[in-house]
């Protein structure tokens, strides 16, 4: 994945010296879990406008907090709904540009146990730890904490959770067998073959949008604009599906 | 208690705990270590001072990760965990204890090994013309003479596992009451923008560090100055 | 002096660069000093017969094999010693008294024989008001007063002093000194005296090992080492010999007093004293000069027949005669010192009879005085 990121980089800098003369430089802020699809979309963004979109991965609280504190981020692309409506809300952000670019799929995966029939996994409970993002700082956490609740399974559940302080960590924490199983997003399986997965049913959970907006620092910004007119287009939202996200709810 | 509610005081009262047996622990296993560092003529001597430092100079994050490893069901930690039945030492106190040891232990060696090193051979030398078995001058001499040292690495042990977040971020849990410690719990009123919350609680820590260690170091200039 | 009695210590190896072969043995009872030119591996003995510092050797003390050649070695907190280091080397963090008491045994030993005694050795050294400060408080000879009382405290069978008032200044080793001579006479116990001060010698020592280069080069009693040509003391520019004579009269008016000694008799400045009390006396060579006749009368007091032993030439022009007292020549000896071509024109021999003609004799204090 390192790797052909590495291509990609070098491929967006070659085309770039081929870039039409007023070449623009955005810089977006990206949630975490969004990281890989996000390095594909701007690869392919720089050979077809010329643009360059600067990447900054991180966690969309922090993200928030900078932006109100006058971070230079020109875009943001939030793994929620909230903090970009707080965003324009607040006269940070320009309204009418925000948008659910991806909508998050929650997978429970184990490296332990058979999870294939998730279900029944978790009301059987025969597991010491189960893994999930902490719901106040990622929107997938709170995913988990419904699906559960669905499945009215939380209470029996509720002592053995343990949280990471992000879906990163949520994840390291399965991957490294300290928790038998738990809840990920299925982007960050992509590629990830060991252990067996059950893909949560859209229905138990409240959806996770994940919502983008043109930040008011970007106001008069071409390349900020081209990236998420880019980000609505179909060559994105191919890379989007490919990486596990859905793009509309049916 | 206090007139604090829960969510504020259990993770006071769980990083003080935690801070005060990892400060304890690392005095035990840190002092033996420091002995060796000041007075052996091992040549891989350094190479072992190198690693005991490497803590000092490692992002928390990495120090995180394989800690997770060491601690889990592929670790050791895992090993020792299955003796009661459990899977492995992370989401734990005890492995909160195990991570601050780690992550402060080069705090706590360097400055007992220098109080060795300050001692010198010849008030041992002096102990063993007195029928003072090397067992016995250890204790009676070596360890009294050293004492500052060991108080400075005991500020320093504790200061440093209070404001400690990285390590324990990484395999806390952030179980309510086990491993929420003031960190985690910082983290979480931040992200949700509690300020009020957030501020009090590193307010509060950062109070009461410096207090503790304003208070030892003047202790410890005490210490040096009496000596009798 | 029988094989159970005595220290026997023999050490042979490198330390470093620097090889010591240096054997010596001593009598139970009474200060033997180590003595010789900074280097010469005086404390690296010592250390040996501590077992501070291991290398291949023997050391027997009082019967007690403390090393052999058969890889037995006691450690030093094994070895009943005591040992009183250059610089004092107090404990920092505990009291006088405590310092005192580190190495005394647990039980109360001061019933049995021969036992020292805490309240006696406190006001052997003069150290009584001292015992509740901290050695922070102390002044180097105070210091160097309490070591020597810890080290005596721990009941040892044998004592080691490496310099003991090296560190100290002039004023304050003269405050001392005394200490050490009552100490001498009081105690029961051999002590190994290190030093490069030959006065400290002189006042404290019955017997002498002088070392150089890790070599002993000459064991005995300090009289006989001193007026050996063949050892560097007697060859040294301030050359001198001092022994023992006991007071035979005081001329208080004029401030004399008089000592007999083996062959003769000798007149010195000091305050009268009582007859019948032993006292040290020094003759430097250079203050001694021979006549072949006996001279007529001069402002020299001391004229005393003797005869030559032996000469040896120096590297001055100058020689250096050993001389012994009485007309038999078999008295005390004297060095003096003068031109080669002074005993060439006077003819002077081994054997010859002559009167030695001593400018100037010091008188070391007695008891109760000042030095």
């Amino acid at each position: 994945m390192k790797l052909t990121g590495l291509v990609a980089a070098l491929v967006g800098f070659l085309t770039s010296l081929a870039a039409p003369v007023h070449a623009d430089v955005t810089h977006v802020a990206v949630a975490a879990n969004f990281t890989e699809p996000a390095k594909e979309i701007a690869a392919l963004f720089k050979q077809k406008t010329g643009h360059e979109a600067v990447l900054i991965f991180g966690a969309s609280g922090a993200f928030y907090t900078q932006i109100t504190h006058s971070a230079p981020f020109e875009v943001f692309l939030s793994a929620d709904a909230e903090r970009p409506k707080m965003a324009v809300d607040n006269g940070y952000a320009v309204p009418d540009t925000l948008f659910t670019y991806a909508i998050g799929k929650l997978v429970l995966w184990s490296r332990v146990i058979d999870v294939t029939n998730g279900e029944a996994a978790l009301k059987a409970g025969n597991f010491q730890k189960l893994s999930i993002a902490n719901p106040v700082a990622a929107p997938y956490g709170t995913a988990a904490v419904e699906t559960m609740k669905a499945l009215g399974a939380y209470d029996a559940l509720k002592p053995k959770i343990v949280q990471g302080n992000s879906i990163a960590q949520a994840f390291q924490f399965i991957d490294t067998r300290n928790a038998e199983l738990g809840f990920v997003a299925l982007s960050q399986l992509h590629g990830v073959t060991e252990g067996t997965r059950w893909e949560v049913p859209l229905k138990l959970h409240a959806p996770i949008f994940q919502d983008a907006v043109l930040l008011k620092t970007g106001a008069n910004s071409e390349a900020s604009k081209a990236f998420l007119a880019f980000l609505k287009g179909p060559e994105a939202r191919a890379i989007i599906a490919k990486f596990g996200y859905v793009l509309e709810l049916s | 208690m206090l007139g604090m509610p829960d969510e504020i005081w259990v993770p006071i009262k769980l990083t003080i705990e935690l801070a005060t047996i990892s400060t304890l622990s690392l005095l035990v296993v840190a002092t033996p270590l420091a002995w060796w560092l000041a007075r052996s003529k091992a040549w891989f001597k350094e190479a072992a001072a190198a690693i005991v430092s490497l803590p000092m100079v490692l992002p928390p994050t990495v120090l995180g990760f394989y800690l997770l490893i060491a601690l889990g069901p592929d670790g050791p930690g895992g090993l020792i965990a299955s003796l009661w039945g459990a899977r492995t030492l992370a989401f734990t106190f005890t492995g909160l204890v195990i991570g601050s040891i780690l992550s402060s232990m080069p705090f706590v060696v360097q400055p007992i090994r220098n109080a060795f090193a300050a001692v010198g051979d010849r008030p041992l030398e002096v102990a063993s013309t007195l029928r003072a078995s090397p067992r016995r001058a250890f204790w009676t001499v070596a360890l009294p003479l050293a004492s500052p040292g060991l108080l400075t690495g005991a500020v320093l042990g504790f200061a440093h596992t209070v404001g400690e977040f990285g390590v324990i971020l990484m395999i806390g849990g952030n179980i309510p009451g086990r491993t929420r410690v003031m960190s985690t719990a910082i983290f979480d009123f931040v992200e949700t923008m509690r300020w009020r919350e957030a501020n009090l609680l590193a307010g509060g820590m950062v109070a009461f560090a410096f207090v503790v260690i304003l208070a030892m170091t003047l202790l410890e200039k005490r210490f040096t100055r009496a000596g009798a | 002096m029988t094989a159970t009695h005595a220290i026997r210590a023999q050490f042979r190896g490198t330390i470093g660069k620097f090889a010591l072969d240096a054997g010596f043995t001593a009598p139970a009872k009474g200060v033997t000093a180590l003595f010789g030119p900074s280097g010469c591996g005086k404390t690296t003995v010592l250390r040996c017969i501590a077992g501070l510092l291991r290398i291949n050797g023997v050391c027997e003390i009082d019967g007690e094999v403390w090393q052999d050649q058969n890889g037995a070695f006691l450690p030093t907190h094994k070895r009943p010693l005591g040992y009183v280091f250059q610089e004092a080397s107090l404990f920092q963090h505990l009291s006088v008294r405590r310092n005192l008491l580190f190495g005394a045994p647990r039980h109360d030993s001061s019933g049995t024989k021969g036992a020292i005694v805490f309240d006696e050795v406190v006001e052997l050294l003069g150290i009584t008001r001292l015992l509740d400060r901290s050695p922070r408080n102390l002044s180097g000879g105070e210091r160097q007063r309490v070591a020597i009382g810890r080290a005596l405290l721990s009941q040892p069978k044998l004592l080691l002093m490496d310099e003991p008032l090296s560190a100290l200044d002039r004023a304050t080793k003269n405050e001392i000194l005394p200490f050490l001579e009552r100490l001498r006479d009081h105690l029961n116990l051999p002590v190994v005296y290190i030093t490069h001060d030959i006065a400290e010698v002189e006042r404290l020592a019955d017997q002498m090992v002088l070392m150089e280069k890790g070599h002993v080069i000459g064991a005995g009693p300090l009289e006989d080492l001193q007026s050996d040509p063949s050892l560097p003391l007697a060859t040294a520019r301030d050359a001198a010999v001092s022994f023992e004579g006991v007071v035979q009269a005081s001329e208080e008016a004029y401030g004399l007093v008089t000592l007999k000694l083996r062959g003769g008799v000798l007149t010195a400045p000091a305050p009268p004293a009582p007859v019948g009390e032993r006292r040290r006396i020094r003759v430097i060579a250079s203050d001694v000069s021979l006549t072949r006749e006996a001279p007529g009368r001069s402002s020299i007091l001391n004229v005393l027949p003797a005869r030559i032993v032996s000469m040896k030439p120096l590297d001055t022009n100058e020689v250096v005669v050993v001389v012994a007292l009485g007309s038999d020549g078999t008295g005390a000896r004297l060095l003096s010192r003068m031109m080669r071509k002074s005993w060439g024109e006077l003819g002077l021999a081994e054997g010859m009879s002559v009167y030695a003609q001593v400018k100037a004799v010091a008188l070391a204090p007695g008891r109760g005085e000042l030095g």
